[in-house]
């Protein structure tokens, strides 16, 4: 009995010692200089998806920012097509996100992709924020009204109004092949969607 | 036994805490927070930093007067812009025989995986060794600086160092940096 005891209370202690630990881990560019506004971890994924690999992607239509609109279905035939969803401007883990997918465009071009990048804020405060990262290669695409309306068709939009963390792969064809809704706390590596690319069109 | 037990795992948990995270960034001055690099498989790599065998080696360990760490992520707008002209000091410095053995460069990504480190290093043709902080491990003992973020190391022949320039971002170009460097650890 005292040994289990103490075992609990070792491993409490334990616990409490990592803790610390435990903050979302982030490294903001300097490009953002102090306007990045830091949250606390949240809960890693708070919604249902309603898609699933291999079911045919929602069609959508969602204003650019920089003009116009862009249609999924503009690529039927043409493109496989990358679709990122990162929760909220201005924040950290999104802030270090689509620079890296920038400097890869090649990658992009070698497996016929495109990229759009997706977020529920408005055009301006996308404009405002994707002006910080230098001049982006890929769409940057507004889900802001009616509010995450994309997102929900795809089950990515989340109890508070953000989206989750996600990336989906839509073929040619407009089906999906795959899907990552990642912990909303962490930056999705960038071998993995690399490696999905690669790995369906060989 | 019980009581002991705990204040021992305690006193560990205080211990530890500092040598893993700091809540400041590297100042001049200071000595690097303490943390290890994997040696380069990569011969060049390994040459460059005029280090041998396999494992780990800490900063001051490498074969040089000076040493400059930029810690930098692959997702960052300015470490992208930087780039260039980074790859421009190395080549100052390696065109310059006084100077060659004297001053290394290395770069550590904050946050980004072996393939991340791999991808900005081809994108960019990085001339010097670059090493992966997955887990923001050293970014963390780093004070969670912001990115670039450079510091100059001076090592001193009987093995000690100390940081003599640390500064975020701001990254002058080659010509001044190096001019900055030098004058940081006496070497002109």
């Amino acid at each position: 009995m005292q040994i289990k005891k103490c075992i609990h209370w070792i491993g409490l202690v334990g616990l409490l010692s990592v803790l610390p630990f435990c903050q979302t881990a982030f490294a903001t560019s300097d490009a953002f200089k102090e306007n990045i506004y830091k949250g606390e971890t949240i809960k890693p994924v708070d919604s249902k998806l309603m898609v699933k690999v291999g079911s045919q992607a929602p069609d959508f239509t969602l204003p650019s920012v920089s003009g116009g609109k862009k249609a999924l279905s503009q690529y039927r035939g043409k493109k496989n097509v990358v679709l990122s969803f990162v929760p909220a401007a201005w924040t950290p883990v999104c802030s270090d996100q689509w620079p890296g997918y920038n400097i890869i465009k090649d990658i992009f071009e070698k497996n016929d992709a495109i990229l759009f990048g997706i977020t529920v804020d408005n055009i301006p405060t996308l404009f405002a924020w994707t002006n910080q990262m230098g001049k982006l290669w890929f769409p940057v695409l507004s889900d802001f009204w009616p509010h995450g309306g994309v997102a929900k068709k795809y089950g990515v939009l989340r109890s508070d109004g953000v989206t989750e963390r996600a990336l989906f792969i839509i073929d040619k064809k407009g089906i999906i092949r795959y899907i990552d809704v990642h912990d909303i706390n962490k930056r999705p590596p960038l071998e993995n969607l690399v490696g999905a690319l690669e790995k369906f069109n060989r | 036994m019980l009581g002991f037990l705990i204040i021992l795992m305690l006193l560990l948990a205080t211990l530890a805490l500092p040598a893993v995270s700091a809540n400041k960034p590297p100042q001049k001055g200071e000595p690097l927070p303490s943390f290890n690099l994997p040696i380069p498989k990569n011969p060049a790599e390994k040459a460059y930093l005029g280090l041998s065998g396999e494992g780990f080696f800490k900063i001051s360990q490498i074969k040089a007067k000076v040493v400059i760490v930029e810690i930098y992520s692959m997702y960052c707008p300015f470490c992208q812009k930087d780039a260039p002209g980074i790859n421009e000091l190395y080549n100052l410095i390696e065109k310059n025989s006084g100077l060659k053995n004297k001053i290394k460069i290395i770069g550590i990504g904050a946050g980004n995986t072996p393939f991340e480190v791999e991808t900005f290093k081809k994108t960019y043709q990085v001339p010097f060794p670059l090493f992966p902080d997955k887990d923001f491990t050293i970014h963390k003992a780093c004070g969670e600086v912001r990115t670039p973020y450079f510091i100059v190391v001076k090592i001193n022949d009987d093995g000690s160092h100390r940081i003599v320039h640390a500064q975020l971002g701001d990254y002058p170009g080659p010509e001044p940096f190096l001019d900055l460097v030098l004058k940081a650890s006496d070497l002109k």
